[in-house]
């Protein structure tokens, strides 16, 4: 297969291109104290969150982005976007589906989530972002009666204003990083959510984040606190229209688990790339962290990233309970000219903590990716232990991929391995697959999906296949 | 069924095939012999459709169309099979997976319905026992790992699944022992039809002997030399390609 048979089967156009025409009350561009404070009151928010905004938006003012990525872009200017944008019918939230704006069901059912029927398939709630406000909240009902709470955080602040004050922040503080203090400043929204004591939440939480508005910087804010002994599935996917500019995505995930708890998060990212020459992109900062504060707790990221211009994303873990565990599963993608800086941090703080790291890169057309990996081991970790694979894959000649393992024990007792792969899909593989019958396209897949394997077995199974679908989709055009 | 006419290709100006001319009717077993790197694979990826070879001269016609201008899947559906010299690995895919996957594709396209997990876990497990392999390779990575020997049984567990009307096999017998020789043999057999017909690739007489081909083909520097029956195989045999290129 030429280079440009292969430059063709990456391109292809954002299928999920398009903007609805919702009324929205937007925020004029620009940030400021004022915009702070109004952002705080339109939301409703108590006097302490006001606070704690301004706070960390003086912390921001003093900071400066990070340049240390494998990443190239243009200096982001704060002052051109705008920090709000809500539906317009926010206030008279809806009680069923029929009470949602046909507009975001037509959207939804773009998107290939046709709710009504989410509510039968495999007890799923969501928990719909769109733009900023939540405004869809299904199967809420079970949820309540097993004492799981899940709801915008926006909400939270209201119905759970104890939990939110002693976590917001608690695991990445506001000063964290440049983006992370930029979103405690603005945050708009998110999810939150609460599992007691002793209980596996009955169902798989999920939510869709779309981003709406031309010019909204959005930046979610989402908090998990799982009791002890309590598990939790939960998956955020995204996609977005396409547009001109560029626009920012700040998010900030925290997540704690206490003794014996365990936390699945999962991730299904397709925000619009930019086009060949990375122009209309999103940019993607992004800083997800959790933290297993109890013994013998459990985190895992799985991600899937496929989309945005830039990607600058290291979910991490910090195990300090004893015997707690830590697992980072990923698949990104960069193909035309995205920009893909990932990977995470295992910080070992407790006693026999224990780490997996999977990473799969795939380079396509112009696309650059990253691994960037930090194992640390401080003192006191004994007996920790890390094993760290990272697998690149080239398709085509113009892309690249490169690796950033970091290592920091200073526990002699600890125990780390880390194995590397680069490889490219040869035009064997791909010859062979099609003397089978399989259309070119199919046979680059099936060679991806293959790579991609030891990830997307950890997606839960009903996103596993919506994940495998998306890289098709993803991969697709590239072959003339 | 197939007709190739004066064929050349080449791989980066390098030319290989140098005017072949070879007729295969329906039913018939063509076996082609020759010295290392005279051709026998480029002519057998050739008419797979490899597109890292180009033809620069020549036609082939297969059942009546223009085989040359046809993607490689698209001859696949038309019914021609290749069994590779060297079968390919694909890791994180498993055997069954391809399996299912091609015989569907190959399904689609001659307006035969799907078959459903458990029709095709049936037909799969028939195809197993008489290749004599065991089911564990259906959950293997398709060739990771397996001894040469399997990847060839493999291979030709494959043509057993597809059915096709042309079969390219480049050196399934290289590598296989004297049971897997039988088994393999046999399997080919099996599939001998008045509607089939077989391209088979050997170096040694011991696969012919139990496969029995209507020709025997010595392709050497890019061009057939010498066609004859089967007892040009066991004059290649005696003789060497030295012996009989002399002759
Ligand atoms: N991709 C390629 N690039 C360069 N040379 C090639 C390529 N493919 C084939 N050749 C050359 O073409 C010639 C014929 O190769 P081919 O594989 O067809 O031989 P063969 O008859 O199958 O040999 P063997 O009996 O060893 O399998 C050899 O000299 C080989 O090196
Ligand atoms: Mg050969």
């Amino acid at each position: 297969m030429s280079n440009q048979d292969i430059d063709q089967l990456v391109d292809q156009d954002y299928k999920y291109g398009f903007v609805t025409d919702i009324e929205s009350d937007t925020l004029p561009p620009g940030l400021n104290e004022d915009v702070i404070r109004e952002i705080s009151k339109r939301k409703g928010e108590p006097e302490w969150l006001l606070e704690w905004r301004l706070e960390a938006y003086h912390k921001w003012l003093q900071m400066t982005p990070p340049d240390w990525a494998h990443l190239e872009y243009p200096a982001i200017d704060f002052q051109t976007m705008s920090y709000f944008s809500a539906p317009k019918n926010k206030d008279d939230a809806p009680k069923s589906l029929d009470e949602v704006d046909p507009a975001l069901i037509e959207t939804y059912n773009k998107l290939g989530i046709p709710l009504e029927e989410q509510k039968m398939l495999a007890g799923v709630a969501v928990d719909a972002v769109f733009d900023s406000v939540s405004v869809v909240t299904t199967f809420k009902e079970k949820l309540h009666e097993a004492g799981v709470v899940f709801c915008p955080l926006s909400e939270a602040v209201h119905s759970h204003p104890e939990l939110v004050k002693e976590y917001l922040g608690s695991i990445v503080p506001q000063n964290d990083n440049y983006f992370a203090a930029l979103n405690s400043a603005v945050f708009s929204d998110g999810s939150f959510v609460y599992i007691p004591k002793g209980v596996t939440c009955p169902m798989e939480l999920s939510t869709y984040f779309r981003i709406n508005q031309q010019n909204t910087g959005q930046f979610e804010r989402t908090l998990i606190i799982a009791e002890d002994s309590s598990y939790v599935s939960y998956l955020e996917g995204c996609t977005a229209p396409q547009r001109d500019e560029n626009q920012l995505h700040a998010a900030v995930v925290e997540l704690v688990a206490m003794d014996d708890a365990e936390i699945k998060y999962s991730t299904v990212q397709n925000w619009f790339a930019g086009d060949d020459e990375g122009k209309g992109g999103i940019y993607n900062f992004v800083t997800k962290r959790g933290e297993c504060r109890g013994d013998r707790s459990k985190i895992s990221w799985t991600q899937l990233e496929t989309g945005s211009a830039i990607t600058w994303k290291y979910p991490s873990c910090v195990l300090k309970g004893a015997d707690s565990v830590g697992e980072f599963y990923s698949v990104a993608v960069a193909g035309k000219k995205q920009q893909a800086d990932t990977g995470t941090k295992m910080i070992h703080i407790g006693p026999r903590t224990r780490s997996t790291i999977i990473s799969k890169g795939i380079s396509t057309a112009r696309g650059q990716n990253a691994y960037r990996g930090l194992v640390k081991v401080l003192p006191g970790a004994t007996d920790a232990r890390n094993f760290t694979q990272c697998d690149s894959l080239l398709i085509g000649d113009q892309c690249g991929a490169h690796t950033f393992p970091y290592v920091e024990a200073a526990e002699p007792s600890a125990n780390l391995e880390h194995e590397a792969t680069t490889s490219k899909v040869s035009d064997d593989q791909l010859f062979y697959l099609r003397t089978r019958g399989m259309s070119e396209e199919d046979a680059l897949n099936m060679v991806v999906n293959g790579f991609c394997k030891d990830v997307f077995q950890k997606l839960p199974m009903e996103f596993a296949v919506e994940a495998e679908a998306l890289l098709g989709i993803t991969l697709e055009g590239a072959v003339g | 069924m197939l007709v190739i006419r004066n064929l050349h290709a080449r791989v980066d100006d390098k030319p290989i095939l140098k005017g072949i001319n070879l007729e295969i009717q329906a039913g018939e077993v063509h076996a082609i012999m020759g010295p290392n790197g005279s051709g026998k694979s480029t002519l057998s990826s050739v008419l797979a459709g490899r597109d890292e070879y180009e033809v620069t001269d020549g036609e082939v016609i297969y059942q009546g169309q223009n085989l040359l201008e046809l993607e490689p899947e698209e001859r696949a559906w038309a019914g021609i099979f290749l069994s590779f010299q060297y079968p390919v690995e694909i890791p994180g895919v498993k055997n069954i997976y391809l399996l299912k996957a091609a015989v569907n594709a190959v399904r689609e396209h001659r307006g035969q319905p799907e078959l459903k997990a458990g029709e095709f876990l049936k037909l799969v497990r028939e195809k197993l026992k008489i290749m004599q392999m065991d089911e564990a390779f259906l959950h293997r990575n398709v060739n990771e790992g397996f001894s040469g020997g399997e990847k060839k049984r493999n291979e030709i567990l494959q043509m057993q699944l597809l059915e096709p009307t042309l079969a390219l096999l480049d050196e399934t017998d290289s590598g296989l022992d004297v049971d897997a020789l039988k088994i393999v043999g046999e399997g080919i057999n099996r599939m001998r039809d008045p509607s089939r017909s077989v391209l088979l690739v050997t170096h040694y007489q011991r696969l012919l002997d139990i496969v029995k081909p209507d020709y025997v083909h010595v392709l050497a520097d890019g061009e057939i030399k010498l066609s004859g029956d089967f007892t040009l195989a066991e004059r290649l045999e005696r003789e060497g390609y030295e012996g009989i290129e002399a002759a």
